[in-house]
C-alpha cells in the first residue's frame, strides 16, 4: 500500500497534438501532492497518465516513463485494466452509479476484482468504506436508496468510498471539490487528510488555497499559449512554493498576477 | 467578454414591465405542443372506438349465427369466432416471441460493437447499412424469405428435429415428421427477426452512445475492462431504452402482414411445435387474407380479430411500462 511514482520525461499526445511536455517528477507515498495551474495547462490530462485513464480516449497516447515503487506503468506487459486497481481516481463531478443504490456503489469496484464474496464480508467491507470516507453515519440507515438521492458533497465523498473499498495504492483527485459547496469541501479536505495516512495522494486543483491547506508538495502547471504543450514550471514543498517559488511564472500565478 | 456585447439598446429602464415581446411565440408554441399531444389521444381513441364500433355486431352475434352467416368459421369443426381468435392469438404471439428471442441479443449484440466496440469509420458505415436495411418494405423481405431462405432452413429444420426433438418446440408432428417445405412457424419467426433486428439495433445504438462519459470512465477508472464496464455503466442506463426498441420491433412482428402471409403453410392449433407445417397462422396475416372475400359479417368478424391484436399490444405496452416504472428511482433520470 501506498507507492510512490516517478516520472520520467513524460510527453503526452492527443493524436499528433503534444498536450504536455516532458514532465519529470517524484512524488512520495504517503504525502499529498498537488498540481496547480491555468486552465487547459495539462494538469488533468498529465494527471490522468497514472492510471492509464488517458489511453481511453481515441488517438491518446504517452511517450516517457511512470515509475511506481520502480514497475514502469507504461511497459508493454502491463495491463491497464490492472493499473486502475492499483491507482484510484475521484472524478470532478461526483460520478456514482445512478443504477446502483449507495451499497452497491461502495462494492462496485470490489465485485470486478472477485465476484464472491459473503454477505457479511460485503457488509463490513461497505461500512469501513463509508466510514474511511466520513460518510457513514448520514447514511448508515438508507444503503438501499440510489447513490444519485444524495447532496452532490455526499455523493463525492461516496465516490471517495467507492476508490478506497478496492485499497489502490494511489488515490488520484482530480478537481474533487470543484463542483462542491465550501461545507462539503471542507469535509473532502479534512478527509484528504485522514487518507494521507493510508495513502498516496495526488489532487489536481483550480483552488490554490486549497493545494496550501492540503498539501505536503505542490506543482506548477503553465502554458504558453493556446496550442502551445503544457509544461511543469516547477514543484517543491507546499509552503515554499507559496512563499519563495523560485520560478516567476509560479510567483505570478499565486498571487493572482497571472497573464 | 461580457462588456463588449453589443445587444440592440435595451435598458431596463426602457422596457415597461408589461411588455413581453416572447409572450406569443410562447404561447403559440404552447398551442402547437399541445395539440399534436392531444392529437395521439385522440387518434388512439378513434381507433379503439372504430374497432369497438365494428366488432360490435360479430362480438354480440351467437357463433351460431354468426357462422352461417361468415365462411371462415366453422361450426361443424366446433369453432367460433372466439375459439378461432384463440387460435390467432397463440399464433400471433408464438411466432412474435420466437422474433423477439432470436432478434433482441442480436440487435443489442450489433448496437453495442457499433457504440463501443467498431473503430469509428466501421461503425459509421455499419450504422448506414443498419438504416438501410430498416427501410426495405416486409414484402420484399417475405419473397426473400420464401425463395432464398426457407430451401435453406429446411435441412437444418431436419437436423435439429432429429436430435433435439425431445424438446416441445422442436419436436415432430404426430407422424413423426416435420415440414417437408419449411413454411413453418420458426420460418417466418427467423425472417420477422431479421425485419426488426435493423429498428431494434437503431434505436438501442443511439441509446447506447448516450450513456455518460462520467460513468463509462467511473468504471474504466476503478478497473472494469470494456465488457465490465459495458454491464456496469451502459446496460443499466440503457435499460429503458432496450425495452422500449424491444417493443417497437415487436409492435412490428405483431402487426406485420405480408411476410408471414408470404411464408407461412397457415393452420389453426395450440402446437408449439415450430417446425411443424399447417399448425399456425397469425391475426394480421389472416386478415389480410380473408378481407378481400368477406361480406359485411365477415369484416365485422375480422375487426373484432384486430381488436384483439389492438388489445395484445396494448397489455404488452403495458407490462413494458411497468417493468420501466418498477425501479424508476435508480434509471439516472433524477
Amino acid at each position: 500500500m501506498a507507492k510512490r511514482i516517478d516520472v520520467n520525461n513524460l510527453n503526452v499526445y492527443y493524436s499528433s497534438f503534444l498536450a504536455v511536455e516532458d514532465v519529470s517528477l517524484a512524488i512520495e507515498p504517503k504525502s499529498v501532492t498537488a498540481f496547480i495551474g491555468p486552465s487547459g495547462c495539462g494538469k488533468s490530462t498529465f494527471l490522468r497518465t497514472l492510471n492509464r485513464m488517458h489511453e481511453v480516449i481515441p488517438g491518446a497516447r504517452v511517450e516517457g516513463e511512470v515509475l511506481m515503487d520502480g514497475v514502469n506503468l507504461y511497459d508493454s506487459a502491463v495491463d491497464p485494466v490492472a493499473v486502475r486497481r492499483h491507482v484510484g481516481m475521484v472524478f470532478q463531478r461526483p460520478n456514482p452509479f445512478p443504477t446502483m443504490s449507495i451499497a452497491e456503489n461502495v462494492l462496485a469496484g470490489v465485485k470486478l476484482n472477485n465476484t464472491r464474496i459473503s454477505r457479511s464480508d460485503a457488509e463490513d467491507m461497505v461500512e469501513s468504506s463509508l466510514r474511511g470516507a466520513n460518510l457513514w453515519e448520514e447514511v448508515k440507515d438508507r444503503l438501499g436508496k440510489p447513490g444519485s438521492s444524495l447532496s452532490g458533497g455526499q455523493q463525492q465523498r461516496l465516490c471517495i468510498a467507492r476508490a478506497i473499498a478496492i485499497k489502490p495504492d494511489v488515490l488520484l483527485m482530480d478537481e474533487p471539490c470543484s463542483a462542491l459547496d465550501p461545507i462539503s469541501t471542507l469535509a473532502i479536505e479534512d478527509l484528504i487528510q485522514e487518507l494521507k495516512n493510508d495513502y498516496t495522494i495526488v489532487i489536481v486543483t483550480h483552488n490554490m488555497q486549497q493545494a496550501a491547506r492540503v498539501s505536503d508538495k505542490t506543482a506548477f502547471f503553465n502554458i504558453a499559449g493556446t496550442g502551445k504543450p503544457g509544461k511543469l514550471i516547477e514543484m517543491n514543498e507546499t509552503p515554499v512554493m507559496f512563499s519563495t517559488p523560485s520560478e516567476r511564472a509560479t510567483e505570478d500565478y499565486i498571487s493572482g498576477r497571472f497573464g | 467578454m461580457t462588456t463588449t456585447q453589443k445587444h440592440p439598446a435595451v435598458t431596463a429602464d426602457a422596457t415597461p414591465l408589461t411588455a413581453h415581446t416572447e409572450r406569443a411565440a410562447n404561447k403559440i408554441f404552447f398551442g402547437l405542443s399541445t395539440t399534436a399531444a392531444s392529437l395521439i389521444l385522440a387518434t388512439l381513441a378513434a381507433v379503439a372506438t372504430f374497432l369497438l364500433v365494428e366488432a360490435w355486431p360479430a362480438l354480440t352475434d351467437t357463433s351460431g349465427e354468426l357462422a352461417a352467416k361468415v365462411s371462415w368459421i366453422k361450426p361443424e369443426d366446433g369453432q367460433s369466432l372466439i375459439e378461432l381468435a384463440g387460435y390467432l392469438v397463440f399464433g400471433t404471439v408464438l411466432i412474435s416471441t420466437v422474433a423477439l428471442l432470436i432478434a433482441t441479443p442480436l440487435s443489442v449484440g450489433i448496437a453495442l460493437f457499433i457504440s463501443h466496440y467498431a473503430p469509428r469509420k466501421l461503425a459509421q458505415g455499419l450504422g448506414y447499412l443498419i438504416d438501410l436495411l430498416a427501410a426495405i418494405p416486409s414484402v420484399v423481405y417475405g419473397l426473400w424469405g420464401a425463395i432464398v431462405v426457407i430451401p435453406v432452413l429446411q435441412p437444418i429444420y431436419e437436423w435439429i428435429s432429429t436430435y433435439l426433438g425431445w424438446i416441445p418446440l422442436f419436436a415432430p408432428a404426430e407422424d413423426g415428421t416435420i415440414s417437408s417445405t419449411g413454411r413453418v412457424a420458426m420460418s417466418a419467426g427467423i425472417v420477422l427477426a431479421i425485419m426488426i433486428i435493423p429498428i431494434i439495433t437503431a434505436v438501442t445504438r443511439e441509446v447506447f452512445l448516450q450513456t455518460p462519459k462520467l460513468h463509462e470512465e467511473a468504471a474504466l477508472a476503478m478497473g472494469a475492462t470494456r465488457w465490465e464496464m459495458v454491464r456496469m455503466a451502459v446496460f443499466p442506463f440503457g435499460r429503458s431504452g432496450m425495452i422500449g426498441a424491444t417493443m417497437l420491433g415487436l409492435g412490428r412482428a405483431l402487426g406485420e402482414t405480408m411476410a408471414v402471409y408470404m411464408i407461412l403453410s397457415v393452420g389453426l392449433s395450440y402446437s408449439f411445435g415450430l417446425f411443424n407445417a399447417s399448425s399456425h397462422n397469425t391475426i394480421a396475416s389472416f386478415i389480410a387474407g380473408q378481407f378481400p372475400e368477406a361480406n359485411t359479417q365477415g369484416v365485422s368478424a375480422l375487426i373484432a380479430l384486430g381488436l384483439a391484436l389492438f388489445v395484445i399490444t396494448l397489455l404488452v405496452n403495458m407490462l413494458a411500462r411497468w417493468i420501466v416504472s418498477r425501479r424508476a428511482e435508480f434509471s439516472g433520470a433524477n
